[in-house]
């Protein structure tokens, strides 16, 4: 493309027009290698991700099979199965009370793992990105190590921590403290601990790189008219943090709302969450057409999120300059 | 003179006040990396057990790790996800860095934002959502095909681990000086032979820490491997949610430890690169 802008910029005897039409040209022939260049990876983004999103948008408006799949046949049951049930006798709607209380819990315990996740990663974030140079690396690799390793890993870590011949119990019976096993595993609890354990990292690395090329003259400014600590973690820190708070909150928020492997192994078979819902739907639950319409409500939850987080971070954006 | 070393016995120094620390912020933060790191210990301590327990020491041994080494199942797995992983991080390298190439550097044009949207869906979406859609897809090929090979786990990977693969490349793309580039061509290079002399190697280190990340990244799948996979296609995470339903012995461990030493071998190179890069 540099050699076209070459031949462009030799031929100055041509007409302004013609210059135009020749960069017009160099201009398009750029957008098409660029657009035939990222074309494979689409294709298989399409084939692998966004085009099977659309076939189950189709499936979630099909009746559902009698031995899972599909029969070609339009309803809407498949919907209305996602807060309503249908009673097996005399056929009236009824709110699916089972339902609801997953999505509550759900919608609970993802809000509580990002409250939780905040209160501990702000104040980690805020320490890495106040070490020197020299040692604050070590610091983001000890927080990036975990965020490598296998989520399934560390959840099975909690599970052999707080089960009832875990880590824990073990040694609270053999100091007599207690004289059964405390029942922590299969309990929301539980799942909360595991979530916020697991998606931790992803609070403290966006906060960190918000916090990393950070000012602290305004911080000294502060102090230097008379501000408390409080007040300038409050009005000073906090607010030009804001991106990388968002950023984390969402980042956490997302995975604990669609999470499978977590609930799965610290709730139980009876604390289940939405992401288990689903899975239900497609074994054996045999519901193809509610898992799929399950799957897009959970899906709208994100977008809902996703908007807000992008809405948030433009507000502060034009705060702060 | 002053002797300061009397001075300081009688009045030691106050600790000056620093403007960087927040009260309890420091004793959050040791106890969040205690808390991140303390539930790992036992996990590695007791892969090494001589018994059978998870919860009572009976002595150091390699048992484990030697029953897990000759667990024929343990071996399958192990070797299914490296032919995944490997396959489908070189793909999705290959294909992001041909995409990054084609959306950086470039005036923006139109559909660039779609593009950008689109590469960036699986980060996105949740995992469970993107796993029953393939779920969905790959049965009714599989119907209709009577195929129930590897493609389907490895196009499945490739895909997720596009955006992964995508980021580091770009970050360093943006970062690069174009005048390189526009010297060699100035030389009257062919841009082929520009970019395989001149822009291939500046953008090494990027593609690299790219394909590290999505090699992990696919290693690491457990949700969409499980939807996907096929009879008798276990990897090793899914080979191990399967046994974490059954009686958990040590061997377990054994395994999760050795995952674990990779995790921390690839964060080490990994965090190499990205040093030499800056």
């Amino acid at each position: 493309m540099s050699a076209h802008d070459q031949t462009v910029g030799l031929d100055t005897g041509l007409k302004k027009d013609q210059a135009g039409a020749t960069a017009e040209t160099a201009r398009r022939a750029e957008v098409r290698g660029n657009v035939l260049l990222t074309a494979p990876a689409l294709i298989v983004l399409f084939c692998c991700a966004s085009g099977p999103l659309l076939i189950m948008l189709v499936y979630s408006f099909l009746t559902a099979g009698d031995y899972g799949g599909i029969i070609w046949g339009l309803s809407g049951d498949g919907w209305s199965n996602v807060f309503m049930q249908r009673d097996i006798f005399d056929d009236t709607l009824s709110i699916a009370d089972a339902h609801i209380s997953i999505f509550w819990r759900s919608l609970k315990l993802s809000v509580l793992t990002t409250v939780v996740a905040l209160i501990f990663g702000f104040p980690t974030a805020y320490f890495i990105a106040t070490r020197p140079l020299k040692t604050r690396n070590l610091w983001l690799f000890l927080i990036t190590i975990p965020f490598w390793t296998n989520l399934l890993i560390r959840t099975f870590a909690i599970v052999e921590v707080i089960r009832n011949q875990g880590v824990i119990n073990t040694a609270l019976l053999s100091f007599g403290l207690i004289d059964e096993p405390y029942q922590i595993l299969f309990t929301d609890f539980a799942i909360m601990v595991g979530m916020t354990y697991v998606y931790l990292p992803l609070m403290v690395l966006p906060i960190y790189a918000s916090m990393e090329k950070f000012d602290f003259r305004l911080v000294e400014a502060g102090y230097d008219l008379y501000a408390t600590k409080m007040k300038v973690l409050r009005r000073i820190i906090l607010p030009l943090a804001k991106p990388g708070i968002v950023a984390g909150s969402i980042l956490v928020f997302i995975p604990s709302l669609g999470a499978y492997v977590t609930p799965r192994l610290l709730g139980g078979g009876k604390n289940m969450m939405l992401g288990n819902l689903i899975e239900l739907q497609f074994g054996q639950g045999r519901n193809w057409p509610l898992g799929a319409a399950l799957s897009f409500t959970l899906l709208l939850i994100v977008m809902a999120a996703l908007i807000i987080y992008v809405r948030g971070v433009g507000k502060s954006d034009g705060q702060h300059g | 003179m002053v002797d300061v070393a009397k001075l300081r016995q009688i009045a030691p120094p106050r600790r000056p006040f620093s403007i960087r620390s927040l009260p309890g912020f420091t004793a959050i933060a040791i106890v969040c990396f205690v808390l991140l790191y303390a539930p790992l210990l036992p996990l590695v301590v007791y892969s090494f057990n001589a018994g059978t327990s998870l919860a009572f020491w009976e002595g150091f041994s390699l048992r484990w790790y030697v029953a897990a080494w000759e667990n024929d199942s343990v071996q399958d797995a192990t070797i299914l996800s490296l032919i995944i992983a490997v396959t489908a991080a070189v793909t999705a390298t290959t294909l992001a860095t041909m995409a990054a190439l084609g959306t950086t550097r470039t005036k923006p044009y139109k559909g660039l934002t779609a593009i950008y949207a689109m590469i960036n869906q699986p980060l996105m979406v949740p995992e469970i959502v993107t796993a029953v859609a393939l779920l969905i897809l790959f049965a009714s090929i599989k119907a209709a095909t009577n195929y129930h090979g590897l493609a389907y786990l490895i196009a499945a990977h490739t895909a997720f681990c596009i955006p992964f693969a995508y980021l580091p490349i770009r970050a360093r793309l943006e970062g690069m000086d174009l005048s390189l580039e526009t010297a060699a061509a100035d030389l009257y290079a062919t841009p082929w032979r520009t970019f395989r002399r001149v822009t291939l190697p500046l953008l090494w280190p990027g593609i690299l820490a790219g394909a590290m990340l999505a090699f992990v990244i696919s290693l690491d799948d457990v949700v969409i491997t499980e939807f996907v996979k096929s009879a008798g296609q276990d990897t090793l995470p899914t080979y191990m949610l399967g046994q974490l339903r059954r009686a958990i012995t040590p061997e377990v461990n054994a395994i999760s430890s050795v995952l674990l030493a990779v995790s921390v071998v690839m964060v080490t190179i990994f965090f190499f690169l990205n040093r030499r890069m800056r």
